[in-house]
């Protein structure tokens, strides 16, 4: 069969039919993921809150595991094997390796997610998305994450052995581009996370049958986390490299000095990893060495990688910004950039509140002491939503707006309201983690029906201002609902009822890469942005140290 | 360009301004990895890491043979102990309950053992916010001291089924 190719007339990047074909499936499924996950979102949220307690606690629990599964596997999973079908084949002008292989990789997904879904909302499935053993959900939950984990390995291997295609066919001269050095960074931790769910979930499938006897809490928490936490990271990664893709597409970018980003996507590759042990810093069964070497990332080299993309993807901006004549002061590059433009305020938004909350809670928290005042409190879901929702799934949202122009060659709709989208649900997002993050250093604890206690033989008293913080999270959580009901329905009808776009140079606006002057460019306000974070960084870390001093001995 | 193949050698000089952020960034990864090793040394809270194991029967019988020897009241039906300190204490968790009420003592140093007869459950301390993981099969020994007083109560913080949020015990602090 021979490969089939159009040339897109705003990239001139080369597009295999194949590989457009499967970029639109996975989004597909990924935009109906984050519409389950989005609805089970706003009833936990309804529930979380006290004033509203809206669910009894058999549906909050099932929302919540329904929540877990839909937003952070299936929504992130199948967006960004859509982005790896993207970052080789039409990056590099390649087919598609074995494009049948994607759709029975994508089948698979597909499969496993529907099994999962359907022993959700059975009620045979009341496990959490960490389903702790000896907790027991149906096997076909568990048979589900491995049809799922091995779909979504085989679009892992596809996009792999569409960089040796590529290389071999000689599509690209040179070294593979930016964004797909950083997608295979991902691919490549995405392969040691889905072996982990292997490794963990076909024992536990076969434990759920009756075949297996027994499986250790403490071996299962151990493992289970590969994956868990892992899974994290590929987000982590794949969000880098959208950042970088954003800032390409929206301001044409250019990086100071690429042997700095790849080196960053390389600690992440050997580094990041390690720190699925952030979720078992107080546990019985592992030692302080092993505790502090791995939650640290081996001395913390990933979050060094971290703080270098930080910088360096500002500073690509700054850098092109200041080509086009926009040097005056420290800002005027920042203050003169395209904030109309929703990928470029998508990738704003998910750069600061990434690095200055998601990122700075999470260190803080995965320092094996100061976890003792954060384990399982809301602190850590506050966390993870500031990295995975105002992060990751922020950026895929910004990207969103150029797969439905370039890929389905559908105008969006209405293109302020996709401006309005980004920023309601980044502001929401922000409000919303800041509140529940806040509220959790107040113990009060994540995955809980009832924080007044009412049905419980003793009453804690709550503070009132963990009250006041939970109705700080419920209004910031309902402008994030908006935001993400907003997206779903933007990309929907512009998918089905936007503008066809001509096949013409420029009728998509993407920005140009300005000329290269030959004189140097500094990046001064990238520098002042950076110490200003560096700032906050050490003090709400101390903070939390001073914190911990405060509760009991305990050794 | 970020999407365009580079060609020709990318291996380049770092610019001055990228390597003081470098250099900077990797000395905050430096403190912040040797903050963990220096708490263990001069500070009052660390994780610990003595852990036994165990089952449920065995642990039952431990929890059994405490409340027999230091058992001085009830409080809603749940036995309150008030042990020596410096003795070992031992709290069990179980669908959907923490028991029994432990009667300590300021200033005092406890070896509190912790298991689960059943599920995985989250030992929080509330509203002191003081978190550890209990796990059935593990008996965990934690060396507290507390260092204020008053009426504190444990919160099961780890999902373990449907009444999870009624997994209410006490400790009281004289």
């Amino acid at each position: 069969m021979a490969a089939i190719f159009r040339t897109c007339a705003h990239t001139g990047l080369k597009v295999h039919n194949q590989a457009e074909r499967l970029i639109k499936v996975h989004a597909v499924a990924g935009v109906l993921s984050i519409l389950f996950g989005g609805i089970a979102a706003v009833l936990v949220l309804l529930t979380r809150w006290p004033a509203v307690h809206l669910l009894d606690p058999v549906n909050y629990y099932r929302a919540l595991t329904f929540h877990g599964m839909n937003m952070l596997i299936f929504w992130i999973i199948f967006f960004e094997i859509a982005i790896l079908y993207f970052a080789a084949p039409i990056i590099l002008g390649s087919r598609v390796a074995w494009p049948r292989v994607g759709w029975v990789g994508f089948g698979l997904m597909v499969a496993g997610s529907l099994l999962i879904d359907v022993a959700i909302l059975q009620g045979r499935a009341d496990v959490m998305f960490t389903s702790y053993v000896p907790l027991r959900a149906a096997s076909h939950f568990y048979l589900g994450w491995i049809l799922f984990a091995v779909g979504a390995l085989i679009g892992v291997c596809n996009f792999l052995a569409t960089l040796v295609v590529a290389k071999t066919e000689r599509t690209y001269e040179g070294s593979i581009p930016l964004v797909t050095f950083g997608a295979a960074s991902a691919a490549i931790i995405a392969v040691v996370t889905l072996a982990h769910g292997a490794i963990i979930y076909i024992p536990t499938w076969l434990w759920s049958l009756g075949i297996v006897q027994n499986i250790d809490p403490g071996m299962y928490r151990l493992v289970w986390w590969g994956l868990g936490h892992s899974s994290q990271q590929i987000n982590v990664t794949a969000m880098v490299a959208v950042w970088y893709l954003l800032a390409t597409l929206t301001v044409g970018a250019i990086p100071v000095n690429e042997k700095v980003c790849r080196t960053a996507f390389l600690l992440y590759i050997l580094f990041i990893n390690l720190a699925s042990a952030h979720h078992l810093l107080v546990d019985p069964q592992l030692s302080p060495a092993w505790k502090i070497w791995n939650t640290s990332y081996g001395m913390y080299l990933a979050v060094l990688a971290s703080m270098i993309h930080g910088m360096t993807v500002p500073a690509s901006v700054e850098v092109a910004q200041r080509r086009k004549g926009l040097s005056k002061g420290l800002f005027e590059w920042l203050a003169k950039a395209p904030w109309g433009n929703p990928g470029f305020a998508a990738l704003v938004l998910s750069l600061t509140l990434f690095g200055f909350m998601g990122g700075i809670t999470g260190v803080t928290f995965g320092a094996e002491q100061v976890n003792i005042i954060s384990h399982n409190t809301l602190r850590i879901p506050g966390h993870f939503h500031s990295t995975v929702v105002a992060g990751t799934t922020l950026a895929f949202m910004g990207l969103t707006y150029f797969v439905v122009p370039l890929i389905w060659r559908r105008a969006i709709v209405w293109p302020r309201l996709a401006t309005f989208q980004v920023y309601a649900f980044g502001l929401g997002i922000m409000i919303f983690a800041a509140g529940m993050t806040t509220a959790g250093s107040y113990a009060v604890p994540r995955r809980h029906w009832d924080v007044q206690f009412t049905s419980s033989i003793f009453q804690p008293p709550i503070e009132p201002a963990a009250h006041f913080f939970l109705g700080i999270m419920g209004i910031g959580g309902l402008l994030a609902a908006l935001g993400g009901a907003l997206y779903v329905g933007l990309t929907v009808v512009s998918v089905f009822f936007g503008k066809r776009i001509p096949d013409v140079a420029g009728a998509v606006p993407l920005a140009a890469v300005p000329q290269d002057t030959g004189r140097h460019t500094p990046i001064s306000g990238t520098l002042v942005l950076v110490f200003v974070f560096l700032g906050a960084f050490v003090i709400y870390y101390f903070l939390n140290w001073k914190w911990l001093s405060n509760i009991w001995l305990i050794k | 360009m970020s999407i365009q193949p580079l060609k020709g050698v990318w291996w380049k000089k770092v610019d001055a301004s990228e390597k003081l952020w470098l250099g900077i960034a990797l000395v905050w990864c430096l403190i912040l990895f040797a903050m963990m090793p220096l708490w263990h040394l001069k500070g009052g809270q660390n994780p610990s890491f003595e852990t036994y194991r165990t089952t449920a029967e065995q642990y039952m019988k431990k929890v059994d043979a405490l409340v027999a020897k230091r058992k001085v009241g009830e409080e809603k039906g749940m036995p309150v102990v008030a042990p020596d300190p410096k003795e070992d204490v031992y709290m069990l968790g179980r669908l959907w309950q923490w028991s029994p009420v432990l009667k300590l003592k300021k200033g005092e140093t406890y070896r509190l053992h912790l298991s689960s007869l059943d599920l995985v459950h989250g030992f929080s301390i509330f509203p002191l916010n003081l978190n550890f993981m209990v796990l059935p099969g593990y008996d965990y020994v934690l060396t507290v001291t507390p260092t204020t007083t008053g009426e504190f109560y444990v919160v099961c913080n780890e999902f373990c089924g449907i009444g999870h949020h009624q997994m209410v015990g006490k400790i009281l602090v004289e």
